[in-house]
């Protein structure tokens, strides 16, 4: 089942990926790159089973990583919001305040 | 490994997938969050199948149950509508986007099918499912533990100092 669960992580990766391609609320985006980051954590998980623990214990910290990562994330879009009135990554250009 | 194994690896891996692709193309971001609650559930199940026991409980609360919230807490805040973002793309950059992203799942997929994969020998799965992550992260990476409490200590004031308005900085641009 590892190599099936590999395949499924990297399917789900390119989903993500996609997604990121394609969309433009920056909400969205986010959600997309928190897909990713899942896929990749399925990854470390089938491969603990053939390599050890130490996978899990990877993914423990990717799991915090991305908690600070949303947190953090979702308080620039906050603020972006305030600035421009719009998530629409089309229209959000300049990066000067 | 049993066809029941078989049969719920292959539920929850096309759950996991059909609810991504639906929240990818949903233009509603409450719609889209709660697909994407519906892929993390699905991984969780996953996880379990894969003998990460604490990391499937880990996963429904650190990602369904707190940074989904977080989402929809500021999808809701922000009050965003359905159309206040025009996706608005030509179609050759949405014909682009998408072969770039079904080249890409072609070449992880060709890699990991290339690769010589021994999966009749598995670790052992422990039942006692908190045991041997401990003894790893207590031990060999308690430095990595801590630093990553500095981390959340650094994302919690930097959140709040990013989202609160500030005399200077609320009033001076809006």
């Amino acid at each position: 089942m590892i190599r099936e669960a590999l395949y499924v992580s990297a399917i789900l990766f390119s989903i993500g990926v996609l997604g990121v391609l394609t969309r433009r609320n920056a909400l969205i985006l986010f959600m997309c790159v928190e897909l990713m980051l899942n896929a990749v954590n399925l990854s470390f998980i089938a491969l603990a089973r053939l390599h050890g623990v130490s996978g899990q214990v990877f993914v423990l910290f990717v799991m915090t990583v991305a908690a600070a990562e949303a947190a953090v994330g979702l308080a620039i879009v906050i603020s972006v919001f305030r600035h421009y009135r719009t998530v629409d990554l089309g229209r959000i250009r300049l990066l000067r305040g | 490994m049993g066809t029941f194994y078989t049969v719920h690896f292959w539920l929850f891996s096309a759950l996991a997938i059909v609810a991504a692709l639906a929240m990818v193309t949903r233009r509603n971001p409450v719609a889209a969050a709660l697909w994407l609650v519906n892929v993390m559930f699905a991984l969780a199940a996953l996880y379990v199948m894969l003998g990460a026991h604490f990391l499937g409980a880990a996963q429904v609360l650190v990602y369904a149950g707190a940074i989904m919230v977080v989402f929809v807490f500021v999808v809701m805040l922000l009050n965003l509508g359905e159309n206040d973002v025009q996706e608005r793309r030509s179609m050759g950059a949405a014909a682009a986007s998408s072969l770039l992203g079904g080249v890409l799942a072609a070449e992880l997929l060709y890699v990991i099918r290339s690769q010589p994969l021994n999966d009749s020998v598995l670790q052992p799965v422990d039942n006692d499912a908190m045991a041997p992550m401990a003894n790893s992260l207590f031990t060999e990476n308690l430095v990595a533990f801590e630093v990553t409490s500095v981390l959340l200590l650094v994302a919690v004031i930097g959140a709040v100092v990013l989202a609160k308005r500030g005399k200077v900085a609320g009033e001076a641009r809006t």
